[in-house]
């Protein structure tokens, strides 16, 4: 019997010290018409050679093709150490860390992960992490109209650039208390928000703009303008970024003269592989004085009785298990074993490291968008400068090309078309430091190939 | 005991660093084209250690750990079974670790596999006619299945109906998911047996209730006998049930929420199937529905055509509640429950219901035979129960919080102790299928021992534990002066 | 045994009322609920110029276990908030009956309409919430 220890003698003793006859008779409370006929949906057990060799199979027909996606989950070099000390049994089957005495490992990488994400943010103050980017996003609009005592209109600014899902989450999580996301209009031609977007909204009762950076289609927005504005007009400013991309690009605590009042985004960049996307893990960060706004965990350092110095779960009375009805989120769990990864990612990467992989992803993005558009009929959307992802513009369909790559082992990148299709045949291409010189040939000679068959057809 | 693990930053020593792991430089030139008023200023302030050194430090901090690997964790309501390592081993294969999630579905028909027969054997085990597989964690799962109550209301243009009936011994998620949604809560009591007080509930229901949510078996441990009749008042008067898949190990195999007339459910993956708890995450909270509800599941959902596999979007389902997660939720969690439930088959999910139920009865009987006070004496257990130290609080001064840090001492993780609220001073127990009668044995043993400590030397108990890595936590100067990340000496 | 001062006034969700003499009142938590809520780590107080009406919810005492909040006993306009428990939250342990939350205004009629218990009142009502 998979997992379950008992052999006959004991299930024996343990009825008689019960005192029941059978393991049915410990059911008698259950009504009769309620039990379960037949579970015959579900196929007959297997035992670990059987699923291993299934899940082989699939695997293998899955396969490895060639990835140069981004939007949002991107494809980093994870260094070894890191899932091997993230699957040691003492972290994996850990449970959360309400008994302190016990979880002490848990506690303090959390206290690490804060500290770390803090110093990449230049933010004060981080939580233990949330479920990931795009949820982190809604918990930060949620938020920012319980901190912004100056707003009373729940109304939230969404440029266009940020990533569609995010958007899709925020509205799906949020519209219920009463919310509303207004989407600021994008420079079709620049491909960012320009400041004529927010115009319209001056002397209007607004809670909050998000500002994501860099965009969903990689290009760089004008931050400082941006945070000003918002900041001029009482509006309370979310920022959403790229992890990597903060060991090169300003962080958000220095987005305009006062900086970002809450910096959220999806750490997956940071040690966590591609997985079909999750489990992920978001994090959160924002100023002191915020600090019991913010939802989600939060590990703090003291003494104990002794003097020594130890860690545990602070700040708890905001959370649902006490505030119940009232609490700042229902959020019951922290992403813990990603963000162990994370920080065993950003330990060994270190400052350099880091720097180096986003340097990298730059570099390469750089390439393979200079080979993709030395492919006729294939051009860059927007001239302005743009972090580790690009649009292109082709002159066909984009969707048969990308299946007739991906038939060649090659995943080219995301249409945009269901998207933005005021944008043409545009699509959203990404290489990092996981790319070779060799990679991105290979791309550029398949993608000339499949055009100049599509263009024979 | 050994000098405490350092913060990782005070290891660090500037130039030190796993070189070996980082890309080549890349020449100044080529980052010539990032602006600079948005280039950063100065390297963020990260630790800078070699290999050895954070897989030491990282290696060390897991060791002062508890963790199922190495204990037994009897918390009740949280399920700490066994995870095994094979849902691990081919979660992770490296096919399944690279593909990217907006990868096209023509090639990712093996993992697409995974997840619609994932999709298929959760609506078989619940009794369900829809599952949808992205809320990122159980309360995640709890607010997908309120708004989906709403959505039904809503676009019945019945908009008054926005209360949720939750009842008192319910756990903190149920009320503030509902919050989340938008929704008032209405708490009504339990009676003395645990169960719903129905002369209260039929008070309560009305023309603005959207719906109720329950665990079943409840948070207090017992079979709510009456389901069936809460059930039809609910649906007379026009509401929904919510069932709160929490105690689902208790009955899995042998009862099915469907069949007891909920209407919508959320599934706890990281606690009935067995995926990693990971000291806090992640989670996954599957959601199922009957058909009422079809129409409002979140997206994305893996539907089949024939022999091939693909997404269902937002034009397949106009009324979905929408996306919860940037992709599809937790794909790697989704895997570790395929797997476990391929490895369980159909009678293995009988056998967890059985034997989950098995261990809490003679766990129960045991304690009990021991002197401790069952909290419902004249009840079965379902998969767990609750002890009451009340009487040890009264006549002792030994509560149940220090009960709870003694048996640290003795090498068991504590029951749940915060929760539920009813019951004071209460230890709610939970041993699951996957531990065997020695284990139990010696938990019993343990207790018993405590019990004498209380009685005879009641500070030992009061000031444990005594054993661990750090003693009792000054919780109130954590919360009074909040030392939240690591600042090096000098600054304040 | 809580103190319970027989000079104030208090409400059933255990506020106390002092009448101040330039016309405003003070307002705190009666020393049963520092008691049950324990070592306080966190005041919020409101800002003076808001106005509440009788019953709103306008401060926030928080300790380990619980963050409860503190109702306006009548309407008014808060004139101040006690800035001592910024930093010093756990005043209001120490002393409860002067470690006021908030002062107030009252609206016009407001304090003669307001159904206060006096001390031997709230004493009752302790008892018999048991």
């Amino acid at each position: 019997m998979a997992f379950i220890p008992h052999t006959p003698p004991d299930v024996t003793a343990m009825l008689a010290a019960i005192g029941a006859k059978r393991i049915e008779d410990l059911f008698e409370e259950i009504p009769q018409n309620l039990r379960v006929k037949s579970l015959a949906g579900i196929p007959e057990e297997l035992n670990e050679m059987a699923i291993g060799r299934l899940m082989t199979e699939r695997a293998r027909l899955d396969g490895a093709p060639l990835n140069f996606i981004g939007a949002g989950a991107y494809e980093h070099h994870i260094p070894a150490a890191v899932w091997a000390v993230t699957t040691r049994g003492e972290f994996y089957s850990a449970y959360t860390p309400y008994q302190a005495e016990a979880s002490q490992g848990t506690l303090q990488v959390i206290y690490e992960f804060q500290s770390m994400i803090a110093r990449l943010t230049g933010m004060e103050v981080a939580n233990a992490s949330m479920y990931d980017g795009a949820s982190a996003m809604a918990e930060a609009a949620l938020m920012a109209v319980r901190a912004n005592r100056k707003s009373k209109s729940l109304t939230v600014l969404v440029p266009a650039t940020v990533h569609p899902h995010y958007q899709q989450v925020a509205v799906a999580s949020a519209s219920n208390m009463g919310l509303r996301f207004l989407e600021l209009p994008y420079c079709t031609e620049e491909g960012i928000t320009p400041a004529q977007s927010l115009q319209k909204y001056a002397g209007q009762d607004v809670t909050a703009l998000i500002i994501q950076q860099p965009n969903f289609f990689g290009r760089l927005e004008d931050v400082d303008a941006l945070t000003d504005w918002a900041h001029a007009h009482n509006i309370f400013v979310i920022a959403v970024v790229n992890p990597t991309s903060l060991a090169l690009l300003k962080p958000p605590a220095q987005w305009g003269t006062r900086g970002a009042d809450i910096a959220v985004g999806e750490g997956q960049p940071l040690g966590v592989p591609l997985s079909s996307g999750g489990p992920y893990f978001g994090f959160m960060t924002t100023r002191m004085e915020y600090v019991r706004q913010m939802p989600g965990r939060i590990v703090g350092r003291t003494l104990d009785l002794s003097g020594r110095e130890g860690f545990t779960l602070t700040l708890q009375a905001r959370e649902q298990h006490i505030r119940r009805a009232k609490a700042t989120s229902n959020i019951c769990t922290n992403q813990g074993l990603l963000m162990t990864a994370a920080t065993i990612y950003l330990s060994l990467m270190g400052p350099q490291g880091l720097a180096r992989t986003a340097a990298a992803a730059h570099a390469r993005t750089r390439e393979l968008v200079a080979a993709l558009t030395r492919v006729a009929g294939v051009r860059l959307a927007f001239t302005g400068p743009c972090f580790h992802e690009a649009v292109l513009v082709l002159d066909r369909p984009v969707s048969p090309l990308l299946k007739a790559l991906a038939e060649r082992g090659i995943h080219g990148g995301l249409d945009l078309g269901g998207y933005f299709p005021e944008l043409g045949n545009a699509l959203l291409v990404c290489a990092t430091e996981t790319k070779t010189q060799a990679d991105i040939e290979r791309y550029a000679e398949a993608l000339g190939e499949v055009i100049h068959t599509a263009r024979a057809a | 005991m050994a000098a405490r693990e350092k913060v990782i930053f005070e290891y660090s020593h500037a130039g030190r660093g796993a070189s070996d792991q980082w890309p080549q430089e890349t020449p100044p030139a080529v980052l010539a084209d990032l602006p600079v008023k948005l280039r950063r200023a100065s390297a963020p302030e990260l630790p800078e250690v070699g290999e050895l050194e954070a897989v030491r430090h990282f290696t060390r901090l897991s060791q002062l750990n508890f963790s199922i690997d190495t204990h037994f964790y009897p918390l009740g309501s949280c399920t700490m079974k066994y995870n095994p390592k094979a849902c691990n081993q081919y979660a992770m294969l490296p096919e399944f670790l690279g593909r990217h999630p907006l990868a096209p579905a023509s090639h990712g028909q093996g993992f697409l596999a995974c997840m619609y027969e994932l999709q298929e054997m959760l609506k078989e085990v619940t009794g369900m006619q829809g599952v949808a597989l992205s809320p990122m964690a159980g309360a995640h799962g709890e607010f997908a299945g309120v708004a989906m109550i709403r959505a039904y209301h809503r676009v019945r243009g019945d908009l008054r109906r926005t209360e949720i009936i939750v009842p008192e011994a319910a756990h903190g998620t149920n009320p503030a998911s509902a919050t989340m949604c938008g929704c008032v809560v209405r708490e009504i009591p339990v009676n003395a047996q645990g169960d719903v007080d129905v002369e209260a509930l039929k008070a309560a229901v009305g023309p603005d209730t959207a719906g109720i949510m329950l665990t079943n078996p409840s948070t207090l441990g017992v079979f709510e006998r009456r389901i069936e009749e809460v059930a039809r008042i609910v649906h007379e008067a026009g509401g929904l049930l919510y069932y709160d898949g929490a105690n689902l190990n208790a009955i899995l195999g042998k009862v099915r929420p469907g069949d007891m007339g909920f209407d919508v459910i959320h599934m706890n993956l990281h606690k009935t199937f067995s995926t990693p708890h990971g000291g806090g995450g992640p989670g996954a909270g599957a959601v199922g529905v009957g058909a009422r509800l079809m129409p409002y599941l979140p997206l994305p959902i893996v539907a089949r055509e024939g022999e091939r596999f693909r997404w269902l979007t937002q034009a397949d389902l106009p009324q979905s509640i929408g996306r919860l997660s940037a992709f599809m939720g937790n794909a790697g969690v989704l895997l570790r429950a395929y797997i476990y439930m391929r490895l369980l088959g159909r009678d293995g999910m009988r056998r967890v219901g059985e034997y989950a139920t098995l261990n809490a009865n003679y766990l129960l009987a045991q304690l009990k035979a021991a002197g401790f006070d069952a909290a419902y004496p004249e009840r079965r257990a379902s998969h767990e129960f609750i002890v009451t130290l009340k009487r040890q609080a009264r006549e002792h001064g030994v509560t149940a919080m220090d009960f709870a840090k003694r048996l640290l001492d003795y090498g068991f993780h504590a029951p749940t102790t915060y929760f539920p609220l009813l019951v004071p001073e209460c230890l709610l127990i939970e041993p699951t299928e996957t531990e065997s009668k020695d284990i139990l044995d010696a938990f019993v043993a343990a207790m018993s021992q405590i019990q004498k400590e209380a009685e005879q030397e009641p500070e030992r108990v009061k000031g444990a534990p005594h054993t661990m890595p750090v003693r009792r936590l000054d919780d109130v100067r954590a919360a009074r002066q909040l030392d939240l990340t690591w600042k090096p000496a000098a600054q304040p | 045994m809580s103190t319970v001062p027989a000079d104030l006034k208090y409400t059933r969700s255990h506020e106390w009322v002092r009448a101040l003499p330039d016309g405003t009142v003070e307002i705190g938590i009666t020393d049963h609920a520092q008691h049950s809520l324990g070592d306080l780590v966190f005041v919020e107080v409101p800002d003076a110029g808001r106005v509440v009406k009788a019953g709103e919810a306008c401060a926030v005492v928080e300790s380990v276990k619980a963050a409860s909040d503190v109702y306006a006993p009548i309407a008014g306009e808060v004139t101040a908030g006690n800035p001592r428990l910024a930093h010093e939250p756990e005043a209001v342990n120490t002393d409860a009956y002067s470690a006021w939350l908030m002062r107030l205004r009252p609206a016009p009629g407001a304090l003669a309409a307001a159904e206060f218990m006096s001390g031997a009142d709230y004493e009752k009502f302790l008892a018999a919430e048991g």
